[in-house]
């Protein structure tokens, strides 16, 4: 492995910030002392066992859980009849017809996927609740069901949502520029008929659960679980229970991984919740694999269809429109945001001012879509990166100078973009050759000839991609333009404690981010101490006072809103330790004081000096005589908003998120033409996040989206059969990479600070799926010097390759007209 | 006590000894967890794919998924939790930290243990083998490479 490390910006001193630090959670995560949902165990708790629909799309005609209840061990059980009557259908975020959607913690009439769940069983033991649920007996009347996007709006297909009048979720055109006026200046105009991206998601090691007590004094629960996106939870939670928020207590320590995909698990909270307050225990729910693969957070698919760009002869990019389908599943649990998230990243890395996207979501008798990493704008830019190697092909051009010629370059930047984003910092072109140098680029034709000589095909493809992060929330309203919500936020607090120890409380929700430690660094820089000396509290509390209405662990923020948090609540800190200090010390000014050796002292005569541990104490314990007006707490809470206005919803412009981290991967790959195999020979992951706090963080994530992203791009699909059953429940038909399965990787990294953040920092982690992109790019090219054909679908299988080696026409289907 | 149902075993797991009663069809796994609160193995797949649950039975690497707590009566079990020598972090978990070969941590105790039996077995395993040792072991987060350089240190 090699790595490249960022030109070095001199620091004035040594910091904490900008080192790779051990992580603080490692300790405890090798010794098996994690605390994970499942580890949770409360005195006479029962396990929950969801009996799910083995139907894609049928009426519910009878329910009898009789059997069932007289079971040995079973506790009691809950109908979709009963949620029905106790609850009121989940909020929805879309405007009409999906806002007529009827969404409730089980199937209420009627199923509308496999897996769904229809009713929940509690038992003594987790073997004497799959017992019980086998006597559940459920009556259906099965119905057609659709699993294919592209007809789910065909005269005479079965509505899944009867309410919302058809399969019709979501529908909204974009526009920007002048596309009649691009189209005419072009000399070419590209077609694409249809390109796909397909259903997958990261599948955390962990699968979902929940531990959930009632209190039934207090009216309140205490909801141990692993969600992601708490605020979220706790938004769509309390309306239709129709309690208060404060109701609904989040706890959570280690989350045995995210990736997006455990953001709606609000659901089965709510069963859990009824069960805990029906049953008078806590209620234990642990996914099953097959539970979790059936039903849970796949990705957005979508298909591209009659894509056309204009493009001058010298590979200038002007404009391009096209027709994008989105695959919503069966409900709508964080949909329709896949409509509009996507547009935060409209032109990809490149600077075509004119842009058409009719934006369309249907429902299908599928898991319910929801965010995965790199949502949404994944697939947008997967998109934009089969555009420039489709044109580069078909003008006769070379992928790497068609990208550089159309990049937004370092000194466009901030670049506005023709939606009105800014793009905050970055060089691409430099990324590029980074990319292109780890991997050799120089010597890629004598590559090929060699491998030509050995009977393989060998391609280079890249995958430029934008990680945009840090969410201006107003983007839902040109969802939907009733909803009231906008900006984004985070708290965090620091306090200084009785004996001295600071103490630090997130609102996020990390699952192996290390925000432990990258939160430390930050505070130990600003109060001039060890990062030992700060104790960041693990996990999430809802009762702490570090929760807001967008807390949690998503969209490549961290970096940029909890870490502005920590750092304004440490600077309020420090602030009241002088003033505090000042007073004791008899009145001396704040500009006499200094922070040094984990106390203050005054500058000229550092003798008088007072330790941590007795500023705490006095503020805490030793008190008396302090004057009236000091407004000294040392206990510090900080509330980080970052800086967005409400976009022009009715012309869908504005900015959408306040930084754009970058990707650039290069793969070289060869393909064995006799089988369609291929093995990835070589691999560069080139990133640029701003200022790093901690690089090794950092290049774990990069890492980690690459691995995502290769076994994505080659093998993971959540496939169906035409009946709506998952061919892919488990992970011997869902192949995710092993070590064996893993390509040499070369990493480099450039740093371009962020202008817009406090400490110059971009959210990052999702990496914007570069590794698909790179991967299809690969197949292509290897495939231009046999029979040209062009990549059409995001998922590469060795079958799939071998169908395009026999077969141009399984490709893409693209024509190119003018002169 | 159904004889046909359930079983009194005797297990040794880091070298406390354990008497219970247990259902015959209770896999190993949910035993170590739920009847013995050693939450330290872990559980992702539910088919042996995944290697979370991974210990180390009387000297053999184990998925005790695949495996009844009743089979292991008898047995001396090796899990995570008996790695660290009191507080102090052995040569292998050191390297995972030192290397950042973990990041959510839940599959990092099944990859120890089966870095464990590879380093047993294997003090001087070449990369291949590595590779090899670490393969029935899925971690979602890292995508191997660091903890690969981790066991390949710890190794040296």
């Amino acid at each position: 492995m090699t790595t490249i490390a960022p030109e070095q910006t001199e620091q004035a001193q040594e910091t904490w910030s900008g080192q790779s630090v051990p992580r603080k959670e490692d300790r405890r995560l090798v010794q098996g002392q994690g605390v994970f949902v499942d580890d949770v165990k409360r005195h006479g708790m029962g396990f929950l066992h969801f009996v799910r629909s083995p139907y894609a799309h049928a009426h519910i005609t009878s329910i009898d859980v009789s059997a069932a209840e007289q079971h040995p061990g079973v506790y009691g059980t809950l109908t979709g009849e009963e949620v029905a009557a106790l609850t009121d259908p989940f909020f929805q975020i879309a405007s009409v017809p999906g806002a007529n959607v009827k969404d409730y913690a089980l199937a209420v009439g009627k199923v509308r996927f496999v897996g769904e769940p229809v009713v929940a069983v509690v038992a003594e033991t987790r073997e004497a609740a799959r017992d019980a649920s086998e006597l559940v007996e459920v009556e259906y009347e099965p119905l057609d069901a659709i699993t294919d996007a592209r007809h789910a709006q065909d005269d005479g297909t079965p509505t899944i949502h009867e309410d919302a009048g058809g399969n019709l979720m979501w529908h909204g055109v974009y526009e920007w520029g002048d596309l009649d006026a691009a189209f005419a200046e072009a000399d070419k105009v590209v077609k694409i008929d249809e390109l796909h991206f397909h259903r997958f998601n990261s599948t955390p090691l962990e699968c979902d659960g929940a531990l959930v007590e009632y209190n039934r004094g207090m009216g309140q629960w205490t909801i141990t679980t692993n969600n992601q996106f708490p605020g979220f939870a706790i938004i769509m939670m309390g309306p239709a229970m129709k309690v208060g928020l404060d109701k609904l207590r989040f706890v959570t320590q280690d989350i045995g991984g995210g990736f997006g995909n455990k953001i709606t698990s609000h659901p089965q909270l709510v069963a859990c919740c009824l069960l805990a307050r029906k049953l008078n225990r806590p209620i234990q729910w642990t996914e099953w694999r097959t539970d979790f693969h059936m039903s849970m957070s796949h990705g957005n698919e979508r298909w591209f269809h009659e894509t056309e760009v204009a493009v001058k002869n010298d590979g200038t990019l002007l404009g391009f429109r096209t027709k994008a389908l989105d695959d919503a599943g069966a409900y709508l649990r964080y949909e329709p945001l896949g409509g509009v998230i996507w547009a935060q990243v409209t032109p990809g890395m490149y600077k075509w001012k004119n842009i058409r996207v009719d934006f369309t979501q249907v429902a299908t008798n599928k898991a319910p879509v929801s965010p995965n990493r790199g949502y949404s704008r994944m697939q947008h830019l997967w998109f934009t990166e089969r555009i420039i190697d489709i044109v580069a092909q078909e003008l006769d051009l070379d992928p790497v100078e068609i990208r550089k010629r159309n990049y937004v370059r370092v000194d466009d930047m901030p670049y506005t973009t023709p939606n009105g984003c800014v793009y905050d910092s970055g060089d691409y072109a430099k990324m590029l050759d980074i990319a292109l140098e780890l991997v050799d680029y120089p010597s890629l034709e004598a590559k090929r000839a060699d491998a030509k000589a050995r009977g393989k095909l060998l391609g280079l493809g890249i995958g430029s991609t934008l990680d945009s992060g840090t969410n201006n929330f107003a983007q839902s309203r040109m969802i939907n333009p009733e909803l009231q919500f906008s900006g984004n936020n985070e708290v965090a607090t620091v306090k200084l404690d009785i004996f001295g120890e600071i103490v630090v409380t997130l609102g996020t929700t990390p699952q192996g981010q290390g925000h432990e430690t990258t939160a430390a660094q930050v505070v130990a820089d600003i109060l001039k101490c060890s990062v030992d000396d700060v104790f960041v509290r693990a996990g999430h509390d809802s009762y702490w006072n570090s929760h807001a209405g967008f807390s949690g662990t998503y969209a490549s923020q961290f970096a940029v809103t909890g870490l502005s948090a920590v750092k304004g609540a440490t600077e309020m800190l420090r602030g009241e330790i002088f003033k505090l200090a000042g007073a004791v010390f008899g009145g001396v000014p704040a500009e006499a004081l200094e922070l040094a050796d984990g106390g203050i002292r005054i500058k000229e005569s550092p003798e008088a000096f007072l330790p941590f541990m007795a500023c705490g104490a006095i503020i805490n314990a030793n008190n008396a005589g302090l004057p009236e007006d000091l407004g000294v707490t040392l206990n510090c809470r900080y509330v980080y908003r970052p800086p967005f206005e409400v976009p022009d919803v009715e012309k869908k412009y504005g900015n959408l998120t306040l930084t754009y981290a970058t990707q650039i991967h290069a793969a070289v790959i060869e393909i064995d033409p006799e089988t369609g195999s291929y093995d990835i020979v070589d691999y560069a992951a080139v990133d640029d996040c701003g200022k790093r706090i901690n690089p090794q963080i950092v290049e774990g994530q990069v890492m980690g989206a690459t691995a995502q992203a290769l076994g994505a791009a080659t093998h993971e699909q959540f496939a169906y059969d035409e009946d709506g059953n998952l061919l892919t429940p488990n992970f011997y038909d869902y192949h995710v990479p092993h070590a064996l399965d893993m390509p040499p990787l070369q990493t480099g990294s450039v740093e371009s600070p962020s202008p817009f953040t406090p400490l110059g920092t971009k959210g990052m982690g999702e990496g914007g799926g570069a590794g698909i992109h790179a991967v299809c790019s690969a197949v292509q090219d290897a495939l231009r010097g046999h029979n040209g054909a062009l990549v059409y679908d995001s998922c590469n299988p060795y079958h799939r390759v071998w169908e395009m080696l026999n077969d141009p026409a399984k490709g893409a289907r693209v024509t190119v007209t003018g002169s | 006590m159904n004889a046909t149902t359930e079983r009194s075993i005797t297990v040794t797991i880091n070298g406390t000894t354990y008497e219970r009663e247990v259902e015959a069809r209770k896999l190993l796994i949910h035993f170590i967890r739920d009847d013995l609160d050693l939450t330290g193995s872990h559980i992702g797949c539910d088919t042996g794919n995944c290697g979370a649950c991974s210990v180390i039975v009387d000297g053999t690497l184990v998925k005790s998924c695949m495996m009844l707590a009743v089979q292991a009566d008898g047995a001396t079990i090796e899990s995570v939790e008996g790695l660290a020598d009191g507080d102090e972090l052995n040569a292998l978990q050191q390297s995972f930290r030192d290397h950042h070969a973990l990041q959510c941590g839940y599959c990092t105790p099944g990859m120890l243990m089966s870095a464990t039996a590879l380093l047993r077995a294997n003090p001087h395993p070449s990369d291949d083998e590595i590779k090899k040792a670490l393969q029935g072991n899925i971690c979602r987060c890292t995508g191997y490479w660091n903890i690969f350089e981790a066991v390949k240190a710890a190794a040296e």
